[in-house]
Parts: structure tokens; sequence; C-alpha cells
């Protein structure tokens, strides 16, 4: 850590960069402008806050960029214990969400290219081959993301990131802590719970060196608990989509989960998802829906298809149909019962031993079964991801069941989440078209 | 003759049109290859059909296939999923599942007592499984499609062609053309390869008898007898296998002249 990068991160990111973009927030706030893209005719108005997501983003990677020497940083998987990271200070950067982001600008090929030409396969997950082709190649629409000092992976998502991490650790030359978490087949053992706490335990000195300084447990626990309480608002978010017309849609929570994904653990996270909820239940007063003319309600499985947001949200819109429900989105939510600070470290083994992506996909079916009940859906659609082994395993099985069961129509969509070259919208134009008739028939 | 309502499907390769009467049946139909100008391809057969009946300004037309929305005459479009469903229906007068194969793509389709689509499943984003396969593989081994499937079925044994991918499967042939390996052997194993693709669909969405096949490729006998030896189920096609789908449109069609 250097002074000179202290002067700079003070200067660029807390008397320049963060008033700026909140003035420029509190701008958007003053006099809202819709895009002369949004399709006001068959979509209510951006929600308030969206002019918040932006700063809350803008600012993560603002931070980003002035964090090398003048704090730790560490590299992350989402499903990364980064409480403890947290509590020890470090900027925390996502590689997936970074991947996400360049979905949605258009990036992926270009900087999934790099790392195409430097020999990994086009099989990998877009994600690691973006995030790969991104430090190969040094671009990211972000401008800069800050190297690492620390690198933490957590198998609870694939095992993908085991081997992807141990390439960034390769190259940047930085320890590597990784997170085993044991899948859970049906039942959560005890001594796999076991194991992934002492692996915690074990993994702090070697974070505390990185970080230069000592866990103070107290701090662990208050970020526990700021964890606690902003995903416990993300699930009553979701939840508010039982409503009719639902307030939200799953591509809205696509766009504003990133808080919850790469801020747990930090206040203005707690507020930012408190404030959305407060305008969620002031459009629900006024009878205000995400698609105006709602009519039929669906689910999404899987992954977004980064890149394609606004055309799914446009086409199902409208035909008056509002996606309101997403296993994917749920599962930033569904972990707040596990958090507790009373024993941090065994409730941050809990907590990331149990993502819908650890457990067998008996689990994702109930979840998918619960949902559709819940906010009474009249159809699915399921994305194949490409990419996403993991999570597409089972969906022809789970797809046929839910089918039998609701008698509803359910669609297998083909395509990738970050990788436009696997998608065909010809294809995908013609299923939809076909999948919206069969939900009028 | 009378006619109520008109139903157009532009496909991949050809254009097909159909009129029905006021109960629904079949009284007119044409069929040609597509033109690079969908919309002047319809006005010749509107005009044509007119020539015959007189004006055709009230009569309702919609519009199916890859190029629905290209046919700029029509009241509206939809879904050759739900267009093929509607037509068969009424040809059959009860459910079923339909095969279609066509030179772009491959479909299929579970249809319900009463007529409701159940359930389909389409190909995946490339030419294997469809028409294309079979037509490239042809042209290959410069045997004329129309003939492909009878000669397959006169061979005595079969060889495996394991990629579906239809560029690997170029080489494959081209390989064991060079070993020797006669034509029929390969052919019968190609419309296998092919078939395995679409049973495997007929599976993803579950079978409900009768089976039925309609598209381009109903013409080749070949492509019939394999598919009853991979479903294990008898292969029944309809009257008017590529009409399908345009007569199910003309049926749309009519409710909208109610
Ligand atoms: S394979 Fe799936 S879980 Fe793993 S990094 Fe890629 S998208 Fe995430």
């Amino acid at each position: 850590m250097t002074i000179i990068n202290s002067l700079k991160y003070y200067w660029n990111v807390k008397l320049t960069g963060q008033p700026f973009l909140a003035w420029q927030r509190r701008q958007a706030e003053s006099h809202p402008k819709i895009s002369a893209r949004w399709r006001s005719d068959i979509l209510s108005p951006p929600l308030k806050i969206a002019a918040r997501t932006r700063e809350l983003i803008s600012r993560h990677y603002l931070e980003g960029r002035y964090a090398a020497g003048h704090r730790p940083v560490a590299w992350v998987t989402s499903g990364a214990p980064v409480e403890i990271l947290q509590a020890l200070g470090f900027y925390i950067l996502y590689p997936e969400n970074h991947g996400a982001l360049c979905g949605v600008r258009g990036a992926v090929v270009e900087l999934s290219g790099a790392a195409e030409n430097a020999g990994y396969s086009t099989d990998i997950c877009s994600y690691a081959r973006t995030d790969i082709g991104s430090v190969l190649s040094g671009k990211t629409p972000v401008g800069r993301l800050p190297p690492p000092d620390l690198l933490l992976a957590c198998t609870n998502i694939c095992q993908t990131v085991l081997h992807w991490y141990r390439v960034l650790a390769r190259h940047f030359q930085v320890p590597l802590i990784l997170i085993d978490t044991p899948f859970v087949y049906s039942k959560l053992a005890e001594h796999s719970l076991e194991y992934v706490k002492i692996q915690l335990e074990n993994s702090i000195p070697a974070a505390e060196r990185a970080a230069g300084r000592k866990l103070d447990y107290r701090r662990l626990k208050e970020i526990v608990q700021l964890s606690k309480d902003a995903t416990e608002l993300w699930q009553e978010i979701i939840n508010r989509g039982h409503q009719r017309p639902a307030p939200l849609s799953v591509f809205d929570q696509f766009i504003h989960m990133a808080p919850i994904v790469e801020m747990r653990g930090q206040k203005a996270t707690v507020d930012f998802y408190a404030a959305l909820l407060k305008e969620l239940d002031e459009n629900i007063a006024n009878g205000i829906g995400a698609v105006r003319n709602e009519r039929k309600r669906l689910l999404w499985d899987n992954l977004p298809i980064w890149y394609r947001l606004r055309y799914f949200a446009e086409y199902l819109g409208e035909h008056g149909i509002c996606v309101v429900a997403s296993t994917y989105t749920n599962a930033w939510g569904e972990l707040a019962p596990f958090m507790n600070t009373q024993k941090p470290l065994a409730a941050i083994a809990r907590t990331y031993i149990s993502p819908i992506l650890n457990q067998g996909t008996g689990y994702k079916l109930a979840t998918m079964q619960r949902m559709v009940t819940e906010f009474q859906l009249d159809g699915i659609i399921l994305h194949s991801d490409r990419s996403c082994k993991p999570y597409s395993i089972g969906q022809i099985e789970q797809r046929n069941r839910l089918i039998q069961e609701f008698d509803i129509p359910a669609l297998l969509l083909e395509a990738d989440h970050d990788d436009p070259r696997a998608y065909a919208e010809a294809q995908v134009a013609s299923r939809l078209a076909a999948f919206v008739e069969m939900l009028d028939d | 003759m009378e006619i109520a309502a008109l139903g157009i499907d532009v496909g991949s390769t050809t254009v097909k049109m159909v009129a029905v009467n006021r109960a629904g049946a079949l009284v007119w139909d044409y069929l040609e290859p597509v033109a690079p100008r969908v919309s002047r391809q319809v006005d010749d057969f509107l005009a044509k059909l007119g020539a015959k009946i007189g004006s055709l300004a009230e009569i309702p037309l919609v519009a199916t296939g890859y190029g629905r929305n290209l046919v700029q005459q029509a009241r509206q479009s939809k879904t050759e999923i739900s267009c093929h469903a509607h037509g068969v229906f009424q040809e059959l007068g009860h459910g079923g599942t339909l095969i279609d194969i066509g030179g772009q793509d491959s479909k299929v389709i579970v249809i319900g007592a009463r007529g409701r689509i159940l359930d389909f499943a389409m190909n995946d984003k490339c030419a294997a499984g469809t028409g294309r396969f079979l037509e490239n593989s042809a042209a290959r081994m410069q045997i004329p499609v129309a003939e492909m499937g009878a000669v397959a079925l006169t061979a005595t044994e079969e060889f495996t062609i394991t990629s579906t991918c239809t560029v690997f499967a170029e080489s494959e042939i081209i390989s064991l053309l060079a070993q020797g390996v006669a034509v029929e052997p390969i052919l019968m194993g190609l419309h296998r390869a092919l078939v395995k693709r679409v049973a495997a669909m007929v599976r993803s969405v579950g079978l409900v008898p009768p089976l039925l096949l309609s598209g381009g490729v109903v013409k080749n006998p070949a492509i019939r007898k394999v598919i009853a030896d991979e479903t294990g189920e008898e292969v029944f096609v309809p009257t008017h296998p590529q009409l399908m789908g345009a007569l199910g449109a003309a049926l749309f069609a009519l409710k909208l002249a109610d």
C-alpha cells in the first residue's frame, strides 16, 4: 500500500468520483427522463430506484479502478463467503458480475475471443472465458480492474471455478483460498458442515496475511448481520411478485440484483433494498405492474441471457406476459435464514453449502413447483444454458414433470447466458411465438 | 368453388397456399418454390385464384411458416406449430403426435384429444435432424434426393454414421466412399442418424399415438420405415402432408371470417 495510491484513491473516488455520481443520480431523480427506446406502451415507466442502482454499480467499479495499492483486493466467485474478506477491509471484485456486465454491454465476443486465441476452449463457461480474456487483453468496458492480492473460490456453484481460479492464481502469482463445499444430494450432513467450517477457519490466516491485518470478530458479526438484512429484504422484494399485477419483472430483478451479489455486507446495500421495497409497495398500492396489461405470468429458470434482456422483456410484454419469478434471483434470497451472528463461522458454513447449485436436482424441481403455486404461474421458460452445465442438467426431466403436474406449458430455450454466438434469434423467436400461442390456447 | 378463407405457409424451400370452404374443407391448393420476393409471389397467387373465382377482397388470409411476416396481404400471422396442429386435427378428428421434417427445421407436436397443443419440440440450432442433412449427403453421393429413400431401402447392410452434424457427416461419407463402401448401406446409416435425432425429440415430449409424419420428407419411404423402427409405432401420413401448415392457417382465417 503506498501513499501515492491512497492519495489517488481519495482524490478520484472520495473527493470527485463519488460526489459526481451522487450528483448524477440526484439529477436523474429530480428530472426523470425516460429513454426514447423505452416501450412505454407495454411497460410501466422504469423504477425510480434505477438511478441508485446505476450509482451503486458505477461506484463499485470506480472504487475498483483506484483500489490497487490502496486497499487489499480480492477476486471471488459469486457464491464465495465474502463476509470474512469484507471484515478484513478487502475491495471485492466478482468476475462473474463483471462478465454479466460485459454481456449486457456486448463485449463478450471480443474478450472471450482473446481467451480462445490463447487456447481456452469454447466449451468452457463464457464467464470464465470473458474473465480470462479480459485479464489477458487488459480490456474491460469499466475502464480498469484492480489486480487481486488474494483469490477466493468456492465450489458451491460449479467445478469450473476451481480450474478458472487456478488459472488466475498462476497468472497473478497470488494465493488462492479454495473452499470446497460437498454436494448436498438430499440431506445436509453435519460432517459436511464441519468440514466447510474447518476450511473457513484455516483460511483466515492466509486472508489476514494478504490484508495485512487481523480479523476483528465484532466487525465480522456486524457484516454478517448486514448481509442477512440485505438478503432478507431481497427475498421480500422477490415475494412481492405474488401480487397481481407483479410490480417487478425478473428482467428488472436481473438488473437490480447486482448489489446483493457484489455488495453483500454493506450498509448502502441494505438501504438500497429498503428503498426498492418501499417503491414497490407504493406501486402495488397504486395498482402499477411492471407489464402494463399483465395477463399471464411466467417462471424463468437458469441464468439470464444478458445480451437480450430487453428483447425478452419487450416481446413478452407485448403479449401481456410478465415473467414474475426466477430460480436464479431467488438463489440470493433464500439463504437469509441460515445467516446468524451468534456463531458466525458455523452460520457462514451453513449458508454457503446450501445454494441451489450445490443441491440435488430434486431441490430445484421442488423450488419450481412451489413457485408455480405461490406466484400463480401460467407457464415456464427454462433457459438451457450452453455454459452453465450444473444449472442446466436435469431440465428436460424437470420440465416434463412440471407440465404433467400443473398442466401448463413449459419451454426449453437453448442459448448461452453470455456468449451471443451460441444464440440463434430466429430459432428462439419461432419457439417463443409458438409458446405464446400455447399460453393463450 | 366456394372459398371462405385462405392460408399460406411460407417455408424455407416452398410456398404453399390453400383455400377452405365454410365447413373448413380444403377446396384449392397451390405449391411452388419460394421466390426471393415473397410478397410479390403472394400477389401472383392471389391473382391466379382471383382469375378463377372472382374477387378475393373480403376473404381473410392468415400466414404461417418462417416467412410469415413477409406476407403483407395477411390479416394475421400464426406460428407453424399452431397451424400444423390445427391442420392435422382437422384432417384426423383426433389428437396424436406429429413429426414434421422440413428443409430448415424439424418439429414434433403433441396434439391433445380436443386439438389443443400439449407440447412441442424443435431441432437444435443447426441443420442436424432436418431435411437439409439428407439433401447435403445426397449431393455428396450424387444421388437425386427424390430417389435416396428408395435406394437406401435396397441395402442389405447398414453403416453407422456417428456424426449428426451435417458438415462432419459429409467427411464421414467421403472417407467411407474412399474405403470402397457401397452407397446403399451408407444411405441407410444416414437415414438412421437423422431419425435418431428426431426420435430423441419425440421422447422428450412423450409420444401420444397415432404417430403422423408431414413435411417434404414424407415421400421418402426409408424415413418412414426408420421412424417406425426407432419409435416402435406405425407411421401414418395425412392425405396432404405438405399442406398441413397452410390448412391450419386457413382454418385460423376462417375464424376471422366469422
Ligand atoms: S459454469 Fe455456471 S455456475 Fe459456474 S461460473 Fe459458469 S455460470 Fe457460474
